[in-house]
């Protein structure tokens, strides 16, 4: 069996953001990056399939520019046999479309029995990459998933929707999963898989070789929303911090 | 402009995103119809042409047949928009339907400014105004973004639209969320803790500070995703909804997802060494603290009380 898994490097959350110099998006200078959140399942998931199976080929592919690697990197250490980095200076603004093009050029020939990608990345949140490859590809999908088996041509999976109901559904291979928090327990790399990851097949191609759409929409403004100033914002030291807010919550609330 | 509005319909009722959906359009203004795969037994409360297709011919989870059915309504009406809600349901179909359309696709829509659609970035910190280039639009809308400003009424007039039911995903049924062991629901205090918690070891901090408050613990979803502790405690749109005199969110950033789940809160309290966190947003209070030497000494004060 052969697995693609698409994983997308994001900036750590809690950064400070600064807006770049065309307004367009974020500064991608002095950023934290690590491996976008949804991502980390949907390799783990990957590599269990290849624990049940065994004979299983897991390529990992990433697009943006070469430090995207060191998340690659991450990826093969927590067990997937090869890497390919799609170098893009500009990935970070390329939109869902032109990003599922890319992927879907890539994987067309390839003969993937299934294609894992995070069901949204945390920068952009748009969730759509993972729909639209299996679209250009004539795959069927199924999102959101929280629960995910496989026996080698049916895959058995439950969609998390509102309220945390659980739609069950089944699909034959080959299929493309996009996969949701919760969905397994993402390993952490050892230091011998670590080690092991270092000499794993690592290809950089250059997405002019794979890009074959066009964004349809223009980002007219990237910005901070005006902040809702309804948060009384306290600081300095702590036990005068616990003071001032018991003293509050007498005032405001009726629990004490 | 002519707006498309998809309905939402699961179990045979009608959900409330739908009636989102339809204010949005009210705001946009223009012509609009809706498209629905539901029930004769359970109409929207719309007044307009309402395209129904049979939930019971076609399955109400079938994106590869809801999404003929959508292309055909398309073909007849030719909207310029069309709108869906941001949930489950159509953040699967969306794109789907706007690649085939060769539309551009605007996700989780927040606001319109200037003719312009807005979407939140990075987890709600920044805001990304978007214009489409092409000639039909798809947008989602975020949940709650676009409140109906009244009691939805009306009786739709049907028009029915079927397809070839066949598809390569087959449903096999919902499955119910956990059930509940602690109710929520009930708590005058909840307080709630955030992956900024740090590790399992910590849950114990956070209920200790709810004992001394006379509550309940919860958690945000990283924390029952690591299983620092049970589902039926997660707050937000895939948890339960709780609405307390006061919340107190605990290393908890305030994702859209969550603050669903706890925003009708009387009072809110948010603990977070972050002071840009959008939970600030929707708090009364934000205490820019670690929330590990915070929480114990806050504690110890309100059992000395
Ligand atoms: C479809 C869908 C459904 C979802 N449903 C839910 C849901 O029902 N409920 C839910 O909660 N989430 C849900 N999520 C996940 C949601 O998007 C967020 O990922 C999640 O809410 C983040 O949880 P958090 O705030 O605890 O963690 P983070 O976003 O990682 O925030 C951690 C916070 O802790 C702060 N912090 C770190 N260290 C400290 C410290 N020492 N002291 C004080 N503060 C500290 C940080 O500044 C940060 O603000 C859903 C996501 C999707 C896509």
């Amino acid at each position: 069996m052969k697995a693609l898994v698409c994983i997308k490097q994001v900036p750590d959350m809690e950064s400070k953001f600064k807006i770049n110099a065309s307004g367009t998006w974020y500064d991608e200078n002095n950023l934290a990056w690590r491996m976008n959140e949804y991502d980390e399942y949907a390799v783990e998931q990957a590599v269990q399939l290849r624990e049940q199976f065994g004979d299983v080929d897991v390529t990992v592919l990433c697009i943006g520019p070469d430090r995207v690697k060191e998340t690659m990197k991450k990826a093969l250490a927590m067990g997937a046999d090869r890497g390919l980095h799609v170098r893009d200076d500009l990935g970070g603004e390329k939109g869902p479309l032109e990003i599922a093009s890319i992927i879907a050029e890539f994987a067309k020939d390839k003969g993937f029995d299934l294609i894992f990608t995070g069901m949204q990345s945390q920068d952009r949140g748009s969730a759509q990459v993972g729909v639209l490859v299996a679209e250009m590809l004539g795959l069927p999908s199924v999102t959101t998933v929280v629960d995910f088996s496989c026996d080698g041509t049916t895959v058995s999976a439950k969609r998390e929707l509102e309220g945390g109901v659980r739609a069950v559904v089944r699909v034959a291979t080959p299929a493309l999963v996009t996969c949701q928090l919760g969905m397994n327990t993402p390993r952490y790399p050892t230091l011998p898989n670590i080690m092991k990851a270092k000499k794993k097949e690592l290809l950089s191609v250059e997405v002019q070789e794979l890009l074959t759409a066009e964004s349809l929409l223009t980002t007219e403004q990237f910005y901070f929303p005006e902040k809702n100033v309804g948060a009384l914002v306290l600081e300095g030291a702590t036990a005068e911090l616990a003071e001032t807010l018991i003293g509050i919550l007498k005032e405001k609330t009726t629990v004490i | 402009m002519k707006i498309m509005i998809v309905g939402e319909c699961r179990n045979g009722q009608i959900l409330d995103a739908t009636y989102e959906n339809v204010a949005f359009a009210e705001k946009l203004g223009g012509d609009s119809f809706m498209f629905m795969v539901g029930t004769q037994a359970a109409l929207p409360k719309y007044e307009g042409k309402l395209y129904l297709a049979d939930a019971g011919e076609c399955g109400e989870f079938n994106p590869e047949a809801h999404k003929q059915l959508i292309l055909k309504t398309v073909s007849i009406e030719q909207p310029d928009l069309v709108v869906f809600s941001h949930s489950s349901y159509g953040w699967d179909l969306a794109p789907r339907v706007a690649l085939a359309l060769k539309a551009a696709q605007l996700s989780e829509v927040v606001d319109i400014k200037e003719g312009a659609y807005v979407v939140p970035a990075c987890n709600a910190k920044l805001r990304r105004r978007l214009r489409p280039k092409s000639a039909i639009t798809v947008v989602t809308l975020q949940a709650g973004a676009f409140s109906p400003a009244s009691e939805p009424t009306g009786q739709p007039a049907i028009e029915p639209v079927s397809c070839d039911p066949s598809g390569a995903i087959e449903f096999c049924g919902y499955e119910a969320a956990e059930a509940a062991g602690v109710d929520l629901a009930k708590a005058d205090v909840i307080v709630s803790a955030g992956r900024g918690i740090g590790k399992a070891e910590n849950m114990e901090m956070i209920g200790g500070l709810a004992r001394a408050l006379g509550g309940e613990f919860a958690a945000s979803r990283p924390v029952v995703d690591a299983g620092w502790t049970e589902h039926n405690r997660q707050v937000g749109s895939t948890g339960q909804s709780v609405s307390p005199k006061l919340y107190l969110a605990c290393g908890i950033s305030g994702s859209v997802q969550h603050m669903a789940g706890m925003k009708k809160s009387e009072f809110v309290v948010a603990i977070n060494t972050d002071r840009d966190a959008p939970i600030g947003e929707i708090a009364d209070v934000l205490i820019v603290a670690d929330l590990k030497e915070f929480i114990p000494i806050l504690t110890e004060k309100l059992r000395a009380l």
